[in-house]
């Protein structure tokens, strides 16, 4: 049996007729480990979500791996922070592939163990709602633990973090990587990109550069990704390209 | 003496008898949708299936008279529509929900009015708004027992993917949650709570007995199992509190319940543990870590 990946052929994904990502392409091997970069509104999180099967997209396709396989961190303003859950109830979540929605023995032992994992040990009575962003992200990596997916997408996993929660977090990520986990990451900070991730897509809407993170992050590259306009361009003529 | 003023009332009549194990079945199921539907910052949608449902439950009423199947049936149709047409015209629109909202309430409440004038005396009229305990006859009662019995089922099945899909929608979808799927059926039986409770506290009172619990617990619990008990132990006090005082102080049934059920949600938003007044400003001594 071949381990999971991912291999992304020609997607597009649009916002009523608009393209937030334009023809990509790019594929990442079993156990690889991928920062997507680019300026705002360049469709990173539109990509991560139309992976994950959340936003089907206008063409083209996504494979590599079973729909049970593949977790997402999603931003924090996509949930509901102030929702009357404890934090063992939000980490317990992450079961739902397993045991789908009428878990039968629920597992608290487990959610313990992912909790201080994540360095919230005795978190697991305390409402979601009292936690700190810094906290809240570990509530959501101590669930991407319990999914336990062989493909995992993170996007902005480290924004507005202090540093040791982010270096924490950023272990946990490591650990993934180690055990073999393939790995598509959006993410800000070029500094990080470069220390922790062999590979790189660079989008702007389109891919400017997929590969090994040192060319892809080059001077030349980086302009041509702030180039990208940002114009919704109400005028434009319906896209011709060939599907490829 | 108690038993004069708490037992004997239900003991010596069969019809307020009736209207109790009715409002406690309606008690049971209605207060957790309320919370749900509170959850998902939906609180005054229930109000506005309650103003929903009057024009179908008038033209019931302009057909049959005040036969509970032709109301029921209108109230649930009209209710249905306005749920699904709410949603569907607020994104026809471009947006603003809360818009479509309020012009769909108040033109189904003046049409609902007008319609039962039309044919219906004043009596009629009050009764179909506010309720009446002489109106529950065993038809009502059954759909009571009904609605109830459905709901708890339903909740049974929908608890866990309700909470996940309000707390978190994208990872709902990821792991294949139908979340629209859910909130329809909530909606449904949201219209089907109120259409039952339609003769014992009225069409526009009904809802008071959903909201009016949810709200007062979200100030008494910190998780929604916490919630829900607490809303529905309020339901089943303010249920007996407001028939009793309805009986002994010559009250319409729905507004007596409703108000205990206010009384209730006052309470616990003066005293109440989370975000009460009094606990948000009377500051408690710090833990040491």
């Amino acid at each position: 049996m071949t381990r999971p990946f991912l291999t992304i052929e020609n997607l597009t994904v649009t916002h009523g007729r608009h393209p937030a990502v334009h023809h990509v392409s790019f594929a990442l091997k079993p156990g690889g480990l991928m920062a997507v970069v680019g300026p705002n509104g360049a469709g990173k999180s539109s990509l991560l979500r139309a992976i994950a099967g959340l936003h089907k997209p206008a063409e083209g396709r996504v494979a590599g791996f079973a729909p049970g396989e593949i977790a997402l961190l999603p931003q924090q303003a996509m949930l509901d922070r102030a929702f009357p859950l404890t934090c063992r109830d939000a980490v317990l979540f992450g079961l739902w592939g397993e045991s789908g929605a009428f878990a039968a023995t629920p597992k608290p032992e487990r959610v313990e163990t992912a909790l201080d994992a994540v360095g919230l040990h005795g978190f697991a009575r305390r409402p979601v709602g009292s936690l700190s962003a810094g906290q809240f992200q570990r509530v959501l990596f101590a669930r991407l633990l319990l999914q336990d997916a062989p493909v995992i997408l993170l996007d902005e996993p480290f924004n507005a973090l202090d540093a040791r929660t982010a270096a924490d977090l950023l272990g946990v990520m490591r650990r993934w990587h180690g055990e073999g986990r393939t790995i598509l990451a959006v993410l800000h900070d070029l500094d990080l990109v470069r220390r922790e991730f062999p590979e790189t897509l660079l989008l702007a809407r389109e891919a400017v550069a997929v590969g090994a993170t040192e060319t892809v992050l080059s001077a030349e590259n980086r302009l041509r990704a702030r180039m990208m306009s940002e114009a919704w361009a109400e005028a434009a003529a319906p896209c011709e390209r060939e599907a490829a | 003496m108690l038993h004069e003023a708490l037992i004997a009332p239900f003991a010596e009549f069969g019809f307020l008898r009736r209207a109790l194990v009715g409002c406690l079945a309606v008690s049971l199921s209605a207060p957790p949708l309320g919370v749900f539907l509170m959850l998902r910052r939906m609180s005054l949608t229930g109000d506005v299936l309650a103003h929903g449902i009057l024009p179908g439950v008038a033209l019931g009423f302009v057909v049959a008279g005040l036969w509970l199947p032709a109301l029921a049936l209108g109230g649930l149709l009209a209710g249905l529509v306005v749920a699904l047409g709410a949603g569907a015209l607020a994104r026809a629109t471009g947006g603003r929900e809360d818009a479509a909202l309020t012009g769909l309430y108040l033109t189904a409440l003046a049409a609902g009015v007008t319609l039962i004038s039309w044919r219906g005396s004043a009596v009629e009229l009050t009764q179909l708004l506010f309720g009446s305990v002489l109106g529950v006859d065993d038809a009502a009662l059954l759909l009571m027992g009904a609605a109830a019995t459905a709901t708890l089922l339903f909740l049974a099945f929908a608890w866990r993917p309700l909470i996940l899909e309000c707390f978190d929608p994208s990872f709902a979808r990821a792991v294949g949650v139908r979340g629209s799927v859910w909130h329809l059926g909530l909606l449904a039986l949201v219209v089907g709570n109120l259409v039952s409770a339609l003769q014992a506290v009225g069409s526009l009172m009904a809802v008071g007995l959903m909201m009016l619990p949810a709200i007062a617990a979200r100030h008494l619990a910190r998780e929604v199992g916490g919630m829900v008990l607490a809303a529905v132990s309020i339901a089943l006090g303010a249920t007996v509190t407001g028939l009793l005082a309805s009986y002994h102080l010559d009250l319409p049934s729905g507004p007596a319940i409703v108000l205990a059920a206010a009384a209730a949600w006052v309470m616990a938003l003066v005293f109440g543990p989370v975000d009460g007044l009094l606990a948000r400003h009377r500051p408690r001594r710090h833990l040491d870590g």
